[in-house]
């Protein structure tokens, strides 16, 4: 079941002893419906690997409240809660393949849920299900994760998550360091499981073709702080208050802008991918 | 000006598991001229981050030449090499050492027993050329994954290298970081004659290069200009005015049947426009 996710003005640093890290969440107040598919942008350092990981209780919030379904992270204990919430959202880390650790992709895709309890047969036929959601075949099963390529440990790596059966599936950058062809097939496949399963996800990105081709919502992060929630469309269409931001625009959505500047024709319409824009330059006639 | 080659690879092949027959990389010929940007592309596991490591003699292989300046690489002579050639990897968190920055910018340069004045000077411009001066005192692995990058970029750029290899060292930047990262390489090796071997799965930036070397399963399947790879290898991904131009094509609109960049694709569409 799809689940929600709120934040309630949250700020939360990483604290080490005594040691207080400048805010990276600075009262952050965000509602993510059940059910939406949202890319989180920003430049590096702006906290959207802290969003991500204030979703799983990796952060704890100082002030303010986190809230998945029907659970709250907050300041002080937060055992129970933890555990419900990591049960439910399943996260994946930038560059995941280097938690891969198992002897064997079975047992590297079982951990997780044996750690929730579900018994060895059934975290087995779990394995063989999630590995052919992830495009792999069973006879790698046995394989240790380590002897990989580069894109299958990244898919391993996901199946595990896949395992624990989430709600929320929240992804750091996961077509990073993947060829294009393997870039998209993951990001295709997020797309399918979050319609099949109605599932509530969220990936961090840079690119913005990804923001463009997959996500419903956008939410633009800076200093710690959500400057933006918007529709992905709608957002793409004020490209000045976007360049405060620093924030690019999609190939083709920068393709028609500068076509317009050249020709000084206006195209119709926002065009965020391929056929968009030829369209649109067919429409206006100018091929 | 006649171009001097600073990389020369004859016939270099490797396999991680020499119980193996299949090699990772075989036969590999390339040449890297100074001055010169050369761009490495390929699916995962072709081979790419493989041929970086032999490059900097971080392996060895198994037949073949490596020369880097007119010295051959082998175990003696690749301390002296590693003075010309540097290289950054695609995760730059196996590799802090540092508990600052800056000391981890300077690490390199201390085991060269650099004097203080110089080295100093060397860590303010590197740290300032990937926009990092204002972060120096910190912790690097309390830095976000782009910022991580950028240092590990800026302790290669203080030891001032001849030969820069990436590996895929711009993927966990934003697009503007990278673009400005890529601009202030793009200077260096304008101002410094610097050689750049660029590995990456981004068309754009490998479009960047003066050339392209496509490997696929441990071979060299094609090399030359952006124009010659795209038009040569239809599987390839092409940047995206080209993309646009095959779209146009498909659907019987009149444009022309050959290579385009994005200048070229919007000039060509203003004179369309004056003709319709």
């Amino acid at each position: 079941m799809a689940m929600q996710i709120s934040f309630d003005s949250v700020t939360a640093d990483y604290q080490i002893g005594p040691i207080r890290s400048p805010r990276v969440l600075d009262s952050i107040d965000l509602l993510l419906p059940a059910g939406s598919f949202t890319a989180v942008i920003g430049h590096t350092g702006s906290g959207k690997s802290s969003l991500l990981k204030a979703m799983n209780g990796l952060i704890i919030p100082y002030d303010g409240k986190v809230t998945i379904g029907q659970t709250t992270i907050k300041a002080g204990k937060n055992k129970k809660a933890l555990r419900a919430i990591r049960q439910k959202v399943g996260m994946v880390f930038q560059f995941p393949e280097s938690q891969l650790f198992a002897e064997t992709v079975e047992k590297d895709i079982c951990f997780g849920p044996l750690n929730f309890g579900v018994s060895l047969v059934e975290a087995k036929s779990i394995a063989r299900v999630v590995l052919k959601q992830v495009g792999l075949e069973p006879s790698i099963l046995s394989k240790s994760p380590l002897s990989l390529s580069g894109g299958q440990k990244r898919r391993v790596a996901i199946a595990g998550i896949l395992a624990m059966q989430p709600d929320i599936l929240v992804l750091d950058e996961p077509g990073a360091g993947l060829d294009p062809i393997g870039k998209r097939e993951i990001l295709q496949m997020i797309t399918a499981w979050h319609k099949e399963k109605k599932l509530t996800t969220v990936i961090v990105t840079h690119d913005m073709d990804d923001v463009a081709l997959y996500a419903d919502d956008v939410v633009v992060m800076e200093h710690g702080q959500v400057v933006k929630h918007d529709k992905v469309r709608s957002f793409f269409t004020d490209v000045n208050q976007l360049n405060e931001w620093h924030v690019d625009v999609p190939q083709a959505r920068s393709l028609q802008l500068q076509i317009e500047q050249e020709t000084g024709i206006k195209l119709p319409g926002v065009c965020l991918t391929l056929p968009e824009l030829a369209d649109a330059l067919i429409e206006v006639g100018i091929v | 000006m006649m171009s001097t080659t600073v990389v020369e690879v004859e016939n270099l092949s490797f396999r991680y598991d020499k119980r193996l027959k299949e090699n990772i990389l075989s036969n590999i010929s390339m040449t890297v001229d100074q001055g010169e940007w050369l761009a490495v592309i390929g699916p995962n596991g072709s081979g790419k981050s493989t041929l970086a490591q032999l490059l900097v003699g971080l392996i060895e292989a198994d037949s073949g030449k490596i020369r880097i300046k007119n010295t051959v690489m082998d175990d003696t002579s690749k301390w002296k090499v590693r003075r010309h050639i540097g290289i950054v990897f695609q995760n730059p968190e196996n590799q802090f050492i540092g508990t600052t920055v800056q000391d981890d910018v300077a690490f390199s340069l201390e085991n060269l027993n650099m004097p203080y004045d110089e080295m100093k000077f060397r860590v303010d411009q590197a740290l300032d050329l990937v926009g990092m001066s204002s972060l120096r005192h910190h912790d690097p692995s309390q830095l976000s994954g782009g910022q991580k990058q950028r240092v590990a970029i800026a302790g290669i750029l203080a030891l001032k290298p001849s030969i820069l290899v990436l590996d895929e060292a711009l993927v966990m930047l934003d697009p503007k970081s990278r673009r400005e990262l890529l601009t202030v390489l793009q200077n260096l090796k304008r101002k410094e004659n610097i050689s750049i071997l660029s590995i990456t799965h981004d068309m754009n930036e490998a479009a960047l290069a003066d050339r392209i070397i496509l490997l696929e399963s441990g071979k060299v399947k094609n090399c030359g200009t952006s124009e010659q790879l795209f038009v040569a290898e239809p599987d390839l991904e092409p940047p995206f005015p080209e993309l646009l131009r095959r779209e146009l094509l498909k659907r019987n609109r009149n444009i022309p049947n050959e290579y385009m960049t994005e200048e070229e694709m919007v000039n060509w569409l203003c004179k369309s426009r004056l003709t319709v």
